[in-house]
């Protein structure tokens, strides 16, 4: 997955630079691919303790299983809402989670509920120690969604060209054109209308069906 | 006259019709409004979501407005609740298998509310006796009235909530999932998801809110409170078009429509014939019972609708019986003016 690795603003690794976290952490995440994005992340990172969960249901028995230090939870996982209130309600949960939220960083709240993600803490663990797992979290949910823009679009792109080719087929049948001379016309048609290319494709297979 | 765009977030819940009814009926159009509904998985979402501005208003409940302006919890989000969205309209409901047990041990009605308790304790005790699990309830979020509901309702029988029973948070979609798996005994939740548990054969209803108290402040709407000073004519606007979606809803010959609104895909997406009879205060309860006919089950009226600053205190109570607050004071005062009489829009005809 070398692809992730580039441009990813990773924070600077805290077993190079002496302060091994030794911090276990829970990966709640019902997407598995993001999930494992993530995780790598965080290894990268120096973070050894990862666990991943990816049921919706049955958070509280993974907490209680896991005693995690750090929980971070996609925004779309609707158990959110429990975790927010596991310290109010589970007398089984041994320490109290709170969502982390530094109050003198605004931009850092920001840019987690932009990018999806929402991170809690066992009470009491400084916050300077929860900032770069964040920033971890926060840089891969965001590489994260760039690959998922780039491959909807390169579908739709292929999905564009179909319909074009289509078309051309039409043009090439109808008008008894060789298929550079169907292409031409299609551009020129485009070009005349200042429509796209693939809209003036449409617009011909609808006709074309119509007039079947 | 220009028009403004707004994103608004909310639950699937009969409760955030008025909303929904404002963009669906065009009230918020008329208003020179773009109402884009934004359709969320939790409220602690809502929450943050309108504290970063990704949202311009949102659809919340109103003890979670009091805890994140003030702070409770760990999450400070100052919010302003120009309007309420509704009142009343939230229900317990068990499994099939524990209202048996309950229908059993029963010393008279079980639909009153100090019966239904006394069985409750009954049943702990029994269950403890015989070595078996805690009972398990579930409220929809920590802060809410649905949690205090939760222990009044048990309190009547001496019973704290998180002691003799096992208590979790289950959003409003999933309590139906949740209750059918077993992994809880019973919840609370506001319309429709009560009436979808017991549609769907698993759950029997025991009590209505409304049986042990009516006028409960339940959800309202809420502004970022800087907003609300900054942006006081969206303010403005968009409480017009809720008022006038609020006449539009109590008007009984609307009760169709208003069910099909609410059914859609991007809304509640649930089948009308479980949402209309709710609109007609015709309560599902399940385990053989008839339909209830619980007048103003769900209250959308324009009196329903005013902030008020008392509703701070009783949900300060519900706090501090449910062990998230010792509210002071100072608290109570800071919690009042959380609830914004003068932002309630004026003179919408």
């Amino acid at each position: 997955m070398a692809w992730f690795v580039n441009g990813s603003d990773l924070s600077p690794n805290p077993v190079r630079s002496g302060m091994v976290p030794n911090l276990r952490i829970l990966i709640v995440d019902a997407n598995e691919v993001r999930a494992a994005i993530i995780e790598e992340g965080l290894r990268e990172a120096g973070y050894r303790e990862l666990v991943r969960v990816s049921a919706t249901t049955g958070l509280v028995a993974a907490i209680e299983q896991h005693d995690p230090d750090v929980v971070v939870i996609d925004l779309e996982d609707p158990s959110r809402d429990a975790l927010a209130d596991m310290f109010l309600v589970s007398r089984h949960i041994r320490r109290p989670i709170t969502m982390f939220v530094d109050q003198s960083d605004s931009a850092s709240i920001e840019a987690a509920v932009e990018a999806g993600v929402s991170a809690y803490i066992v009470d009491g663990l400084k916050k300077e120690r929860m900032q770069p797992i964040l920033q971890t979290c926060i840089s891969r949910f965001n590489a994260f969604r760039k690959l998922r823009e780039e491959l909807d679009e390169a579908r739709s792109q292929l999905e564009e060209r179909k319909l074009v080719d289509r078309a051309k087929g039409i043009v090439m049948r109808m008008k008894n054109l060789s298929e550079d001379e169907a292409y031409a016309l299609l551009r020129k048609s485009a070009m005349n209308e200042k429509r796209k290319l693939v809209d003036i494709a449409r617009s011909i297979i609808t006709a074309a069906e119509v007039l079947k | 006259m220009s028009t403004l765009h707004l994103r608004v977030g909310f639950m699937p819940l009969v409760d955030c019709a008025l909303v929904v009814l404002a963009k669906d009926e065009g009230f918020a159009e008329t208003e020179g409004l773009n109402l884009e509904l934004v359709r969320e998985v939790s409220w602690s979402n809502l929450r943050d979501k309108l504290n970063v501005r990704l949202f311009d208003a949102a659809h919340v409940l109103a003890p979670m407005a009091l805890a994140s302006t003030l702070g409770i919890g760990g999450v400070r989000a100052p919010m302003a609740i120009p309007m309420a969205l509704n009142l009343d309209g939230f229900a317990v409901t068990v499994s099939l298998r524990r209202f048996e047990e309950l229908t059993r041990l029963a010393e008279g009605d079980l639909a009153d509310p100090d019966v239904s308790a006394r069985a409750l304790a009954a049943l702990v005790a029994r269950r403890s006796a015989a070595g078996l699990p805690p009972l398990t309830f579930a409220a929809v979020f920590g802060y809410s009235s649905h949690t205090y509901l939760l222990c009044e309702w048990l309190g009547k029988a001496g019973l704290v909530l998180g002691e003799h029973i096992r208590f979790e948070v289950v959003p409003p979609p999933q309590t139906v999932e949740a209750l059918a798996s077993g992994r809880i005994d019973g919840f609370c939740a506001s319309a429709p998801w009560n009436s979808a548990a017991v549609a769907r054969g698993i759950g029997a209803m025991v009590l209505a809110n409304v049986d042990i108290r009516r006028d409960w402040p339940d959800k309202v709407l809420v502004w970022r409170a800087d907003d609300a000073e900054r942006r006081a004519a969206a303010v403005a606007k968009l409480g017009r078009a809720i008022l006038k979606a609020s006449d539009w809803a109590t008007d009984p010959a609307n009760v169709p429509r208003f069910a099909h609104h609410l059914s859609a895909p991007d809304r509640l997406a649930l089948p009308v014939d479980v949402l209309e009879p709710i609109l007609r205060f015709e309560i599902r309860q399940g385990a053989g019972r008839p339909p209830r006919q619980i007048e103003r089950f769900v209250r959308f009226d324009r009196a329903a609708l005013r902030p008020e600053p008392a509703h701070a205190d009783r949900i300060l109570d519900g706090m501090a019986m449910a062990g998230q607050a010792v509210p002071d004071e100072e608290m109570r005062a800071l919690a009042r003016q959380v609830f914004r009489p003068d932002l309630f829009p004026v003179g919408a005809g």
